[in-house]
């Protein structure tokens, strides 16, 4: 591309050399723009190829998809096999093989309500009606003992349901819980103030782990004799009143945030405190903390594993007692790691979903 | 309640009902929230009492002083399951002090080397950080305990096969076994001289300080700091003989002897908590650096101080500002998810509480227990914080 001299008086634009653009300009610019920078790249490089390969040899070259569980012992590649040859025990737990069909159409409902949230056009009032709706509704069909449904014990509950049930209705009752402690411990009041503050600074100062030892060893000690309550919905008190602390950080932080001037304009209207609150003061403090929310929401939804310690059958004590089958024993890795997918899927989509929000609401 | 402020009366002869007046009604919210805590604290208490006389259960702290009659795993002192509860339950939070110390290091040192990755201008590394902190911050700490103890006790050999990356190193399902100098009181004395070499770095500090502000000539205080804190123990360990002997780790029927023993369930809580946590504070080192605006390097920059100066004069005062109060919150997390440890077999304070109940039959003062040694560390934590805090907020003109 040299330009004629005698051609054109003119000069033609001149392109930029290979070397600044395109691939090779790419590459110059993000990986060798420095000596520093390229060694680094190098060394980067050679760390991949020498991990890479083998790893994907493993996990699809040499892996085994739908065999027994002898054929993956014989072979040296991952063994999926034990995921699609437990994958009803390891989603459903105990619950009756034959009504499986129940808990996976509560899953795909709310897989829905969570999909139909996501998008912000629907959030109307209808749609917390709906919520209370499908929770209700997956309640019952999980529980049966209606219209012919075979009543299906909670203690027979497992698996998936039981991690989404635990981290779902963990958030929706820790949500008010957690609000109603943030406004006590703005309040005025001393005694309710301070209330608030031990119950807040106690909760979050001590190990999930010991709350659920508490409601699954001395919880019973509490009742009066011949009263016994669900160990699954003594965890789901355990989860609740741990996640509710947390949730009153969050939402003091967004109260924190609202200028006096609203307080006094709520005032100056003759508004009085729970007007103030509910009409002027929450809507806007809320709306700040919704993704602060969300991330409580994906670590309470991670916490649900912590209830295998108690010994319940979420989705983490299904797929290690299928670990601890002989049959099955010594292919921790590929199970850990199934799991691990499912749960960064799940995660990876609320925290995307909370990075949208954050766009959408800083107007 | 926000509105209480404007109370004062108008026209005092005026009567206000009782549900508008914001001050007897605040008197009478907090008197009802107060008698339901105690009334629900009484119920529930009175029915603990009959439920414990019911079924035999003794109550108090008097265990402490029984035989604890089980064994534990690691100890960093001596015990026996002759011992007595107290010095067992000594022996959990020594462990899960432990853990959490060698934790904290690790992970501060780990988060923000992949925080900075996180920043490079080298788009491979840039990503690969990214990566690693998306992906195991969303995964449960819990379950990637397991998963690393899986690898230890599945994917490794047996002792008799052990890897062996680096000579004095070996690496087996028993653990990690690292060869380590013969004990010899030359490492006392090199310990001694550590301490006095930071004495000493103080004291240079101090006079370097003093001196610049009378006379404006800087002193090297941080290349002299290094060479004090290297020199001073190599002359204590020449003076002591110049020990060599190592005690490196022998094969010895199924196990290793000799060297230190790294339990395979100590390795995976440690891999596991640090590889999680870190992903959490490289975000908050990473979102640290990034809150310190272009233009303060800049402004240092024309003011004529170099690089060095600028990271440390400029930048990292307003980035630590940043960067603290939300990594001792991860450190304090750290410290809460290490009780996960009961799950992996790890002898933590959980753990041995745990059994503890399991044998007195006593829960209530376990979990008291568990509860108020947790209480304790968040605490003296955020003393700190705040301590911290108010020695670094911003004096604003």
């Amino acid at each position: 591309m040299t330009p004629h001299p005698t051609a054109t008086p003119a000069y033609p634009d001149i392109k930029p050399p290979v070397t600044s653009i395109g691939l090779i300009g790419w590459i110059r610019a993000n990986l060798f723009n420095s000596w520093f920078n390229s060694i680094l790249t190098l060394l980067v490089l050679a760390g991949l190829f020498k991990t890479v390969p083998p790893m994907v040899k493993w996990a699809f070259i040499d892996s085994l998809w739908t065999s027994t569980s002898a054929e993956c012992h014989a072979d040296g590649g991952a063994c999926w096999s034990i995921i699609t040859a437990n994958i009803r025990f390891i989603l459903f737990g105990f619950y009756p093989p034959d009504q499986q069909w129940r808990p996976l159409s509560a899953m795909i409902l709310l897989v829905v309500m969570l999909l139909i949230t996501r998008n912000r056009r629907w959030w109307h009032r209808a749609l917390a009606w709906a919520w209370v709706a499908a929770l209700t509704a997956m309640w019952l069909l999980m529980r049966g003992g209606f219209i012919g449904l075979q009543f299906v014990e909670s203690t027979q509950w497992g698996g998936m349901p039981l991690t989404l049930i635990l981290a779902i209705f963990g958030l929706t009752a820790a949500y008010p819980l957690g609000v109603v402690l943030a406004l006590g411990r703005q309040s005025r009041m001393p005694a309710i103030k301070s209330l608030c503050v031990i119950y807040i600074e106690l909760i979050r100062g001590v190990p999930l782990i010991s709350l659920l030892f508490m409601s699954s060893v001395i919880f019973p000690l509490f009742l009066p004799e011949g009263i016994t309550v669900n160990k699954i919905i003594r965890a789901q008190a355990a989860i609740i009143l741990f996640t509710a602390a947390y949730i009153a950080e969050v939402v003091r932080g967004g109260l924190q945030a609202i200028p006096k001037g609203q307080f006094e304009a709520a005032d100056s209207l003759g508004l009085n405190y729970f007007q103030t609150m509910r009409l002027v003061v929450l809507p806007q403090a809320l709306k700040i903390v919704i993704p602060p929310t969300v991330s409580i929401l994906i670590s309470a939804f991670k916490d649900t594993s912590l209830v295998v310690i108690i010994a319940l059958y979420d989705i983490l004590k299904t797929t290690q007692s299928t670990l601890s089958n002989p049959k099955w024993m010594g292919f921790s890795t590929e199970a850990y790691i199934f799991l691990a997918a499912v749960y960064f899927l799940c995660c990876f989509f609320m925290s995307n979903w909370s990075r949208q929000l954050e766009k959408d609401l800083s107007t | 309640m926000d509105q209480q402020t404007p109370t004062t009366p108008t026209e005092p002869q005026e009567k206000i009902s009782f549900w508008h007046d914001p001050d007897r009604l605040a008197i009478f919210y907090q008197a009802l929230a107060l008698t339901i805590v105690v009334l629900v604290g009484y119920y529930l208490f009175s029915n603990t009492l009959t439920n414990l006389e019911r079924q035999n259960i003794a109550t108090g702290f008097g265990f402490f002083g029984k035989e604890a009659a089980f064994e534990i795993g690691e100890s960093l002192i001596s015990y026996s399951a002759a011992d007595t509860y107290f010095r067992a339950l000594a022996v959990g939070v020594l462990n899960t002090l432990k853990v959490a110390f060698a934790g904290i290091i690790l992970t501060v040192i780990l988060g923000t080397f992949v925080g900075i990755a996180r920043l490079s201008s080298n788009w491979l590394v840039s990503r690969l950080a990214a990566v690693y902190t998306e992906v195991l911050q969303d995964i449960p700490v819990l379950l990637q305990l397991f998963f690393w103890y899986a690898i230890f006790y599945e994917v490794l050999p047996s002792p008799r096969q052990a890897l062996n990356p680096v000579a004095g190193v070996f690496m087996s399902n028993r653990g990690l076994v690292v060869g380590v100098p013969e004990t010899h009181p030359a490492h006392a004395w090199m310990l001694a001289a550590f301490a006095a070499g930071c004495l000493a770095v103080w004291l240079l500090r101090r006079w370097a300080v003093h001196r610049q502000e009378e006379t404006g000539r800087i002193f090297p205080v941080f290349w002299s700091a290094v060479a004090i804190l290297l020199v001073l123990p190599a002359l204590a360990w020449v003076a002591g003989g110049a020990p060599t002997a190592m005690n490196v780790p022998e094969l010895q029927g199924f196990n290793f002897e000799g060297g230190i023993n790294i339990s395979p369930e100590f390795s995976a809580l440690l891999l596991g908590l640090v590889l999680y946590t870190a992903a959490f504070v490289a975000e908050i080192v990473r979102a640290g650096i990034q809150s310190v605006s272009h233009g303060q390097t800049e402004a240092a920059m024309s003011l004529g101080l170099r690089p060095g100066k600028v990271l440390q004069l400029v930048i990292l005062p307003q980035a630590l500002r940043v960067i603290i109060p939300p990594l001792t919150s991860q450190m304090l997390n750290l410290t809460k998810n290490s009780s996960l440890a009961v799950a992996i077999g790890y002898p933590d304070f959980v753990s041995v509480a745990n059994t503890t109940i399991n044998q007195t039959g006593q829960a209530i003062e376990g979990i008291a227990l568990i509860m108020a040694v947790y209480l304790f560390f968040s605490l003296t934590t955020s003393v700190f914080m705040n301590w911290y805090n108010k020695k670094v907020k911003l004096v604003e003109r």
